[in-house]
């Protein structure tokens, strides 16, 4: 089973829900892939130990200017604009370039090499319980976190792996859609105020879009208003874990602390919620 | 007075517009020839591209002759673009163009400074 923790709104929980999950079915020797590779954190929580890394590449082009005539050609079938041909001076603007190897292929003169150019970094190691671990890290300057993840999602350092816990990155853009996109279960993580239903209501429509089931976790309970609940209550998503907005557990996140560590009653619940979402999709998978 | 080729950023089409202080993104493109006195208004290619609009804006003025730039904060990409291509840039507020024709033509208008950081044309 591949769940991804995801949200909309950022700080509503997604690492605290995640790593408390993976603590709590530790006998079920989870991977836990930390896809906010901008700003990865979940290793504050499980605090792995990296074993093996690796490089992620992506290939741009790099002109030789002793056999490029400038025709243009490249500048012409480049459709992110990443190259721009001024008379016989070329530019390359690699930050722009997806590596789709269209100028290389098209060059007339053959003038063109595909070179390097490092986007990132994977790294992977076993964790507390015998968690394995694994994240990715966006280089400082590369704009582009899409890659890394698809580079870490394809990874497979542990080998055939059951069950996959997925952090995702805020919002709903790229790289969250990446980060969802061939997962079996879609938890979304949110908080009962006016940002955490407006958000959740985002990252339900692309769940759907995606045609992945999805389930709730309403964290800091007691905040705000009733409405996220009457959502999900309106569209038929359920609402599987409560977290109560306290100044306990707010401290033992902030000391860099596991939930379920501090607070062991909630070993149950969080395994409960696994075994929830895995009857959920045993039922999906019976009505087809 | 300077005789050139200048292209201004425009938001729309209507009679005296106003500047538009985006580049890679804006509507349109006045160009104003300063020696004949010809004026023609062009719809921006890259308005709607998906990725890299200001490289891609940069390259058409440059394809089509322009000498100076009048616009608000052209992005890095776009700089660069139009500095290789030895197009002058300069950076105003969004005043009607005629105003901004005759702060050029007085010589009152500042050069644009390449702004530090990376375009804005990449996927997120």
């Amino acid at each position: 089973m591949i769940l991804t923790v995801a949200s909309g709104k950022g700080g509503t929980g997604k690492t605290t829900i995640a790593a408390s999950l993976a603590v709590a079915i530790a006998d079920e020797f989870p991977l836990y892939l930390d896809c906010d590779v901008e700003a990865p954190n979940a290793h504050i929580f499980l605090s792995p130990e990296f074993t093996q890394t690796q490089r992620v590449n992506q290939l741009v082009p790099s002109i030789d200017e002793t056999r490029c005539d400038g025709c243009g050609r490249c500048a012409e079938v480049c459709q992110y604009h990443a190259i721009v041909v001024l008379g016989d001076k070329v530019l390359v603007f690699p930050e722009l370039c997806h590596g789709c190897g269209s100028c290389t292929l098209q060059c007339p003169q053959r003038a063109i090499e595909e070179v390097p150019n490092v986007l990132g970094l994977l790294e992977a190691g076993t964790a507390r319980e015998g968690i394995r671990f694994a994240r990715g890290v966006l280089e400082i300057g590369q704009p582009m976190a899409v890659p890394i993840i698809r580079a870490l999602k394809r990874w497979g350092p542990f080998g055939d792996i059951d069950t996959v816990i997925r952090d995702a990155p805020p919002g709903v853009s790229c790289p969250v859609v990446e980060t969802m996109s061939g997962a079996d279960f879609v938890l979304l993580v949110t908080e009962p105020t006016p940002f955490g239903l407006h958000d959740l209501h985002l990252a339900v429509q692309l769940a759907g879009e995606l045609g992945l089931p999805v389930g709730v976790v309403v964290n800091r309970e007691g905040i705000g208003d009733g409405r996220v609940d009457e959502y999900c209550r309106s569209v038929n998503i359920p609402v599987l874990l409560r977290i109560p907005f306290s100044e306990r557990i707010g401290r033992a996140l902030a000391r860099g602390e596991n939930l379920v560590e501090v607070l062991p009653e909630y070993l149950p619940l969080f395994r409960g919620l696994y075994v929830d979402i895995r009857s959920r999709l045993i039922e999906r998978e019976g009505m087809r | 007075m300077y005789k050139m080729k200048l292209a201004f950023t425009l938001k729309t089409r209507a009679d005296n517009p106003s500047l538009e202080r985006r580049f890679g993104r804006c509507p349109y493109f006045l160009i104003v020839d300063t020696d004949s006195g010809k004026r023609g208004i062009m719809e921006n290619p890259a308005l709607q591209s998906q990725h890299g609009a200001g490289t891609q804006a940069a390259q058409f003025l440059v394809e089509e002759g322009v000498e100076a730039v009048i616009s608000g904060d052209i992005g890095p990409n776009a700089y660069s673009v139009l500095d290789a291509a030895g197009v002058r840039m300069y950076s105003a507020t969004e005043k009607p163009v005629e105003n901004l024709l005759s702060d050029f033509q007085d010589g009152n208008l500042r050069r644009a400074t390449p702004r530090g950081g990376r375009g804005r044309g990449r996927r997120r």
